[in-house]
């Protein structure tokens, strides 16, 4: 009997020890606080540099991207932000002379949950003083081709479409009573680098005559306002009974980046 | 009483070291030698060059690691081999659709890993355009890892033991989603399959069966143009005529570019290693060779996409169809099966 009692014992020793763990451990919990995928930001730099100084509003009042019912499209449709960022990339300003400076590895991912995101200082520009800047919303398509990026381009910022390769350039979410969509959900996810859905829009806002003076001692703030609103409206005027909802490269991501492509003003300039 | 204790105790003891040793067999230990990426011979340049991601020993091991590691799963019980299983040359044995987390079934085959430094695309959609971006799609895919990328870079800066890997692969413990790919890009790309007989063969370096011959000649006639060799594949899609499964009515390759045209075509998958990767076609849908081969004489699924070499299907012969599965079964690389340096360590 004890024997047995033996044997038994060092079969579940040696079944036990032969198996692999099959136990699933539990996840890790994770602080989002201590996920060190976006590095603290470099302290504001004293000189040779421009600060584009966003600020997101919808029509006149500021976007507060609450998740309430406090703004209007144009087509008459009441509607809430919980959610906006956008890429701009491939910084250009042009000087006084008409010579262009081309920031390097020009990528900003402008998050309104993020306010350091919504100061992005172009840095290392050399003196001068320049009269118009311009820049791509979104991506460029080269770098949706070459593999995994670091920093803004980070695939671990959820702006990345795994299943199909590519950025999303810009994602606005929030609700509407017009839209159809489950809770009323609306979902503007714009994507797609390549023809015929190539979204990028390159923009060039006005300096409205105005200079940003830049010396090795002195750091111009142009503010740059970016309006919700005109996801909306011109050229095509959006219902959100119609459409409510973009996750993919198609014709609709096209509608609401041609729409888009003139959300930005530049408000003034600080010298 | 206390001596036939002894006896007994010493028993197991014999038992249980022989019944053990019979399982971890030791894997011999990967080498730098082993890690040299060579083209093999015929084969067309890669597309995959490791430009900035030159293979190392600690990247390799490093890209294996993650490989077989559940981590990257929302659950902690999903890894890559999970339905990538090296015997059956990493394609999932015996599953002509896999699961994921909590159970839950794909809609698509999981296919055999291997000469992946040659391909434009993965995923049978060609959805993924970069042997590196390609590890976040399960990662993310709700019925597979369900995972976001974000939360993998958290989880594995969580662990020393990552901290150490990436510092000896890298030079310092930064975590990034990019050097994660790199990795993966490392140990995947290095998958390179081109010893099979028909390898062999082709290097003079052994024979063919008169029927592997004959089926070889009947392969070249009447299946080259898309499974083109040596890679067997032409890297395109097309619609080969198999009706749309009513419960999944994938669209295939339509889904990534929007176009008609794309309607129900599917990547080619490569013949190499054909006879181990059953189930087959990109949903699984038939469990042997032979279904396969039947398919091209049945009538095909008629639509406007069906390629137009296949609008009568494929004719072929009871005796060319054994000729060609006996050709198939000369695909098979042992060498990359059995090659220990790819194994779960």
């Amino acid at each position: 009997m004890r024997i047995i009692g033996v044997v038994f014992a060092f079969l579940v020793f040696w079944i036990g020890g032969c198996k692999k763990d099959p136990i699933p451990v539990p996840p890790p919990i994770i602080n989002p606080d201590s996920v060190p995928n976006n590095p603290p930001p470099p302290p504001p730099p004293t000189g040779n540099a421009v600060l584009l100084n966003f600020e997101h509003m919808v029509g006149s009042n500021q976007l507060i991207a609450d998740g309430q019912l406090r703004y209007q499209t144009a087509a008459g449709d009441s509607f809430s932000v919980e959610l906006f960022k956008y890429y701009i990339s491939n910084i250009v300003f042009t000087d006084d002379n008409g010579n262009e400076w081309a920031e390097p590895e020009s990528y900003h991912l402008i998050d309104h949950a993020d306010t350091n995101s919504m100061k992005v200082y172009v840095r290392n520009m050399p003196a001068g003083n320049y009269v118009s800047v311009r820049w791509m919303i979104g991506v460029d398509s080269a770098r949706n081709v070459s593999g995994t990026q670091t920093g803004a381009l980070d695939p671990s910022n959820a702006m990345f479409w795994s299943w199909q390769t590519g950025y999303i350039m810009a994602k606005l979410e929030g609700k509407s009573p017009a839209s159809t969509t489950v809770q009323n959900m609306i979902i503007f996810h714009v994507g797609g680098f390549a023809a015929p859905y190539a979204s990028q829009r390159n923009v060039n806002p006005s300096f409205n005559a105005q200079q940003a003076v830049v010396t090795s001692t002195s750091v111009p703030k142009v503010d740059v306002t970016t309006n919700v609103l005109e996801w909306f409206t011109s050229p095509n005027n959006i219902q959100f009974n119609t459409l409510s909802v973009v996750t993919a490269p198609d014709a609709d991501a096209m509608i609401i980046a041609d729409n888009y492509a003139d959300m930005f003003n530049v408000a003034g300039i600080t010298n | 009483m206390k001596f036939r204790t002894l006896i007994s105790t010493a028993l197991c003891a014999a038992v249980t070291i022989v019944s053990c040793s019979r399982d971890p067999e030791i894997i011999p230990e990967t080498t730098a030698e082993d890690l040299v990426f060579k083209v093999p011979q015929g084969f067309p340049a890669p597309v995959y060059t490791f430009q900035n991601n030159e293979v190392t020993l600690a990247g390799f091991i490093l890209g294996r690691e993650l490989f077989y590691d559940p981590l990257l799963s929302r659950d902690n019980t999903i890894s890559c081999g999970s339905c990538h299983q090296q015997g059956v040359a990493f394609a999932h044995a015996e599953h002509g659709l896999s699961h994921g987390v909590d159970g839950l079934l794909g809609t698509r085959n999981a296919p055999g890993l291997f000469n992946l430094a040659w391909h434009y695309t993965f995923m049978h959609d060609g959805g993924v355009n970069h042997l590196e971006s390609q590890p976040l799609a399960p990662i993310e895919n709700p019925v597979e890892m369900d995972e976001t990328v974000a939360n993998v870079i958290a989880k594995l800066n969580a662990s020393q033991k990552y901290k150490k890997m990436f510092k000896d692969a890298f030079g310092d413990d930064s975590i990034t989603t990019q050097r994660m790919t790199r990795a993966f890009s490392q140990f995947q790309g290095m998958m390179v399959s081109a010893d099979s007989k028909y390898d062999k063969y082709m290097r003079g370096e052994t024979q063919l069966s008169q029927q592997e011959m004959n089926g070889l000649a009947t392969f070249r006639s009447k299946c080259a143009s898309c499974h083109t060799e040596p890679l067997f594949t032409d890297r395109f899609f097309h619609n080969n005529g198999l009706a749309p499964d009513p419960t999944i009515m994938d669209p295939g390759r339509m889904m990534i570019t929007g176009l008609v045209a794309d309607s129900l075509k599917f990547a080619t998958p490569s013949l190499r290693n054909i006879a181990v990767t059953g189930p087959y076609m990109h949903d699984g849908r038939y469990q042997t060779l032979q279904q396969c081969l039947d398919h091209y004489t049945s009538p095909l699924y008629q639509s406007a996409t069906l390629d137009p070499l296949l609008t009568s299907g494929i004719p072929l012969t009871a005796q060319e169809k054994a000729d060609l599965s006996a050709f198939l079964s000369t695909l098979t690389d042992w060498t990359f099966i059995n090659d220990p340096k790819f194994r779960e360590q």
